[in-house]
């Protein structure tokens, strides 16, 4: 155990040397570890909200939802309700009041609940939700739907969930073609930064193996400083990325568009994933470049 | 303790840089290795330490074929071993205090330990009053002392020099002969390559000459048998 803790020691010393002795190179890793990891949080950040996105929508692709118009009198909306009762091919109709949808709307945000009390004027509007019998009426009624007066939106997601559906895909393989040639890259300036300490500490490293050190403790050090280099590089990606993802976020919500918001991921569940994965690919990312700068050189 | 059992190195397709080599060093002996420029010394030392594999035969140490032995055990092998160059191959940026106990912390050995053998082997080797000093501070003959300081600190079996007098004038060569041959009395194996022809013819000991990559003599108290 004591013996343990003293290699580690020394190796911790060895790589804070190493990556300092190469300041340059150091901070030229550092920064291509965190541009990677930044993309990578920026894909990750539009590739999970969007699958929130459709993962909330996903309930209303056999809905048809109408949005009424803000000052009509209960008359009028139950009258648009019977004629649109009376459509072929619709199951049903169930009136959502605009206090029902906000009510559902806090519940669906959950601890981010709070955020919608300090809203002056429920922005969201009395609607009728429309079944429908079958998939294959939907467009006839959305048209019907269309004709009748003192309807703000009607909104019908199917077709826009599917080609969501598709960008997302799209957006996803390009984002992992693009981090994974960013991370061989970043991979690569790691193993040249820490070539640079394997070559400036040679004459050490023969010696150490004519005493007989062991492979391990004559690679801990570069390990540590590949870990250091990586540990760098994610702390300042989830840095960027989380207060990206809050200002982002917080605009969202705080100003016009509380209707997008929803469909967000809230912030701290967000940055609490993308940390993690961010801070795991970076020390990744440095310990794999340190074995490649070692791999031909420590043979012998 | 040292076997070479019907040894051959081909470095290259057409060149035997040794051949079909049998040898036996036992437990305390001092053994020059003599012979012309390529005729196969470091070879032999590079085998020994598995710097480098045989390409067929076995080498056995302390009866275990170490051609054999996986790569992951190669440390434990050379830490039977101390080894001394021509070029003393010393740290500059640590004293000679810290060259030596560089030797020990690497191999995981307590502080306190090392605090308590470093002084003993510098005082061996007679460079007690130089620890504090930087190697470009010293003398060839200083520094080749803490290098064999260096090699024996932590205690190895075998002592393998390659020419190391190389470097030094005659006198600062035999005091460090007069040093090996103190570790040796000690109980050290000694096996020193060399194209010192004095040292050799004075010293008395066990010469294998080799040319070309065979043994073409082994004497006990032999000479170096060349004219340089
Ligand atoms: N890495 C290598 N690759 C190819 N050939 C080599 C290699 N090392 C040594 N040789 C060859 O093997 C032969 C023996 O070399 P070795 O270094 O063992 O000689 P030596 O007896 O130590 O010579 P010297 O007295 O000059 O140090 C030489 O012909 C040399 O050219
Ligand atoms: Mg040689």
């Amino acid at each position: 155990m004591a013996m343990k803790t003293r290699t580690i020691i020394y190796s911790i010393k060895q790589g804070i040397k190493g990556s300092w002795r190469n300041r340059m190179m150091s901070i030229a890793s550092i920064t291509s570890i965190a541009s990677v990891l930044m993309i990578l949080g920026i894909v990750f950040m539009i590739v999970i909200n969007i699958n929130s996105f459709s993962e909330i929508t996903k309930g209303q692709f056999d809905t048809i939802q109408l949005d009424l118009e803000d000052d009509l009198s209960d008359g009028d909306m139950q009258n648009i309700g019977k004629s649109v009762k009376s459509i072929d091919g619709v199951k049903s109709v169930y009136f959502l009041s605009k206090e029902k949808a906000l009510d559902n709307m806090k519940k669906k945000w959950g601890e981010n609940g709070y955020l919608l009390e300090g809203l002056q004027k429920n922005p969201l509007p009395n609607s009728y939700v429309v079944e429908l019998m079958d998939m294959r009426y939907a467009d006839e009624v959305v048209k019907r739907v269309k004709g009748l007066q003192g309807l703000e939106e009607v909104r019908y997601y199917k077709d826009l969930v599917e080609k969501i559906l598709k960008i997302t895909d799209f957006i996803r393989l390009a984002g992992l073609i693009v981090i994974g040639v960013l991370i061989l890259i970043s991979m690569f300036v790691v193993a040249n930064t820490i070539k640079l300490t394997v070559i400036a500490r040679k004459k050490e490293i023969g010696i150490m193996k004519y005493v007989g050190a062991t492979n391990w403790f004559i690679r801990c050090p570069f390990m540590i400083e590949g870990m250091i280099l990586g540990v760098m590089g994610s702390a300042i990606a989830i840095g960027v990325i989380s207060f990206g993802y809050k200002y982002v976020f917080d605009l969202i919500t705080q100003k016009v568009y509380v209707m997008i918001a929803v469909y967000m991921v809230p912030a701290p569940v967000f940055i609490k994933s993308i940390a993690i994965i961010i801070a795991v690919l970076g020390i990744g990312i440095g310990v794999l470049g340190s074995i490649i700068s070692m791999r031909k050189f420590l043979r012998v | 303790m040292i076997k070479f059992l019907n040894v051959t190195k081909q470095y290259q397709e057409d060149k035997m840089a040794l051949s079909d080599m049998t040898v036996n060093i036992d437990r305390g002996e001092f053994v020059f290795l003599v012979g012309p420029s390529g005729s196969g010394k470091s070879t032999f030392i590079k085998l020994l330490l598995k710097e480098i594999d045989p390409t067929i035969g076995k080498i056995k140490i302390d009866g275990k074929d170490i051609t054999r032995i996986s790569q992951r055990k190669i440390p434990h092998l050379r830490r039977k071993m101390g080894v001394v160059f021509q070029d003393f191959r010393l740290l500059q940026d640590k004293t000679v205090y810290e060259n030596v106990a560089f030797a020990m912390a690497v191999i995981n050995t307590s502080p306190k330990e090392i605090r308590r053998q470093v002084p003993n082997v510098l005082a061996l080797v007679g460079i007690s009053d130089r620890a504090n000093m930087f190697p470009h501070q010293l003398s060839g003959g200083e520094q080749q002392r803490v290098a064999i300081a260096r090699a024996i600190v932590n205690n190895p079996s075998v002592l393998i020099a390659d020419e190391p007098t190389g470097n030094l004038d005659p006198e600062t060569a035999w005091e460090t002969m007069k040093l090996l041959k103190q570790i040796n009395r000690r109980g050290t194996t000694i096996l020193m390559a060399t194209h010192a022809k004095d040292i050799v013819d004075m010293m008395q000991q066990r010469v294998i000459a080799i040319e070309n990559g065979k043994i073409v003599r082994d004497d006990q108290k032999g000479v170096y048998g060349y004219e340089d």
